[in-house]
């Protein structure tokens, strides 16, 4: 099986060959191609030899050619906020005053020379790969991305206290997003990953979320043109999960706070799950821990086939050692063969 | 009258609906014949407590922690007005964001100590620099940092350094999403504490007053 046949065989909840993996470098290209992260990012062409590179050395299932959270932003007016060691940040809440949202436009994806060049390096990437790797596309969904748009602090006030400029924030974000989302498969994405971290029960409850988050997710999903798998970016899902699966989306990227076989437990054979080594204590795991991580994980969610294993956070912090990656990868092909029959044997042991 | 018990459940009940009016009546109710200390003891720190609680055990979400206290904070200032005597102005207590701009964790726990009669000041964003010297100018006894990114926490080892070499013997607590999902990095960055959430924060600088030996044990 090649990589695309092995995630949709997967996607549709049957067993491939052996359990797909996707280890979430982005900013690491720079690391490969010798330049700082603003350099990297700064040409398609980089992102493209880059992730290229890593998909040869790591020898996972898909590529992820898109740049970095804050770059939406940019189209809207905002700063980005780049660094030598972690991904770039948005700079300073771009409406510093809730009623200033009335005066919020949607940018253009035309009209916004980064975007364009993420398109740029979608369109290179597909050329290079066809229809044998997945090429992820990804948005900040309308309703996570005033995090960045007004700051945390700031869209919980309005979340709770205005209801009025909420309705109209998410009017303007939801245009954007499916803009944003299409082009991407317009250019060659495979899919859309939907990044919505706010929806999560860290950051809210079920009850808010049914009357936000979702009822956002359903309208948006309901208008890309093509598969979406919603990634929680940390956040706890459980609790929301079968609702989750109403918004039409096909995935879920779960958290390392939660039990993966609890999370498996409700998904099976409803939406495949994407998840959930420790991004951040995978920066000291020794090289024995990494495979045992790697095994748990699999033993949890791989049985039955809709399992994607990959970090919970959907991108791999920069101080994370190239040898603890090659690790895993290398666990997973070792251990990740269908039909995982040492999970049953180490179970009964 | 209702047991007390009962009435910091209604008021539990309030901020976790964020229903701003109800807090008020029910502190209004409550405060008729008590000081405003008492308040602060014995409805408005216990409810913040049982909020934080469930939020560890994962039955209330961050956003409700978060405007709870925000309620609570301006509660407590009409009770309390900043300056006030009653408030604890020991230990000299500062907050702030390193580096990144991620600024609910750090309002979140400055809600919950102003809501608790503590006086932090709130250095805002700040870099490593900037921190060492606000520190020795200000006198800070305690330094909150709250962090969102795993590069920002690491960057925790390069302040506690350089307030070692200014010979500043500040008190450093940390907290935020990093050090929760990697309970040994408070230790690597070599805090002095790491508090899980906003309850935490509070205990913490209650301890550190025990510790110093104030006579005083906090709100």
């Amino acid at each position: 099986m090649n990589s695309m046949e092995r995630v949709l065989t997967a996607m549709s909840h049957k067993e491939p060959d052996r359990v797909p993996f996707v280890i979430s470098v982005t900013m690491q290209g720079a690391r490969e191609l010798g330049l700082s992260i603003k350099d990297y990012y700064s040409k398609a062409e980089h992102v493209v030899e880059a992730q290229m590179r890593m998909f040869a050395k790591y020898r996972h299932d898909a590529l992820n050619p898109t740049f970095y959270g804050a770059l939406e932003l940019e189209a809207w007016g905002s700063e980005t906020r780049f660094r030598d060691d972690g991904p770039p940040n948005a700079g300073p809440p771009l409406v510093t005053k809730l009623d200033d949202i009335t005066k919020l436009v949607p940018p253009k994806i035309e009209d916004a020379p980064r975007l364009q060049e993420a398109l740029k390096a979608l369109r290179l990437m597909k050329s290079k790969v066809g229809e044998t790797v997945p090429v992820l596309g990804v948005v900040i969904s309308p309703f996570s991305a005033p995090v960045m748009q007004l700051g945390f602090d700031r869209y919980l006030e309005l979340l709770f206290t205005r209801p009025d400029l909420f309705e109209r924030l998410m009017a303007l974000n939801e245009e954007f997003c499916v803009a944003w989302a299409n082009a991407q498969l317009a250019a060659g994405a495979t899919a859309i990953a939907y990044a919505d971290p706010v929806s999560s029960t860290t950051i809210i409850t079920r009850e808010m979320y049914l009357k936000t988050g979702w009822q956002v997710a359903k309208r948006v999903l309901a208008r890309i043109k093509g598969g979406v798998a919603t990634h929680f970016a940390s956040g706890n899902s459980l609790g929301i999960l079968p609702d989750v699966m109403q918004t039409g989306t096909v995935a879920v990227g779960v958290s390392a706070l939660e039990d993966l076989a609890a999370i498996k437990a409700v998904c099976r054979g409803k939406l495949a799950v994407m998840g959930n080594l420790n991004a951040i204590t995978m920066r000291h795991w020794t090289p024995a821990q990494a495979v045992a991580e790697v095994k748990t994980a699999m033993a949890k969610a791989g049985p039955g086939g809709g399992y994607v294993l990959s970090d919970n956070h959907g991108e791999i912090p920069w101080q994370v050692p190239d040898e603890i990656l090659l690790v895993i990868a290398d666990a997973v092909l070792t251990w990740g063969r269908y039909p995982l029959a040492w999970v049953a044997q180490e179970v009964a042991a | 009258m209702p047991e007390q018990a009962t009435v910091v459940e209604e008021f539990e009940r309030a901020l976790l609906a964020v229903d701003t009016l109800e807090a008020q009546r029910l502190v209004a109710g409550n405060g008729a014949d008590a000081t405003p200390m008492k308040v602060v003891d014995t409805l408005i720190a216990p409810a913040l407590e049982r909020i934080g609680e469930k939020w560890e055990r994962g039955t209330a979400a961050l956003s409700q922690v978060y405007m709870a206290g925000r309620i609570c904070e301006g509660l407590v200032a009409k009770l309390l007005p900043p300056g006030s005597p009653e408030r604890l102005a020991r230990p000299k207590l500062a907050i702030a964001v390193l580096e990144d701009f991620h600024f609910l964790g750090k309002n979140l726990v400055l809600s919950a100590l102003r809501a608790s009669g503590f006086d932090p000041l709130d250095f805002g964003h700040a870099d490593v620099e900037t921190l060492v010297k606000r520190v020795r100018d200000e006198g800070i006894e305690v330094l909150m940092i709250s962090t969102l990114m795993l590069p920002s926490a690491l960057r925790v080892k390069e302040l506690r350094a350089q307030l070692a070499a200014a010979g500043l013997r500040v008190k450093l607590v940390v907290g935020g999403a990093p050090f929760r999902f990697d309970p040994l990095l408070w230790r690597e960055v070599g805090a002095d504490a790491c508090g899980q959430n906003a309850l935490e924060a509070i205990e913490i600088v209650r301890d550190l007053l025990k510790a110093a030996g104030d006579g005083r044990t906090g709100p």
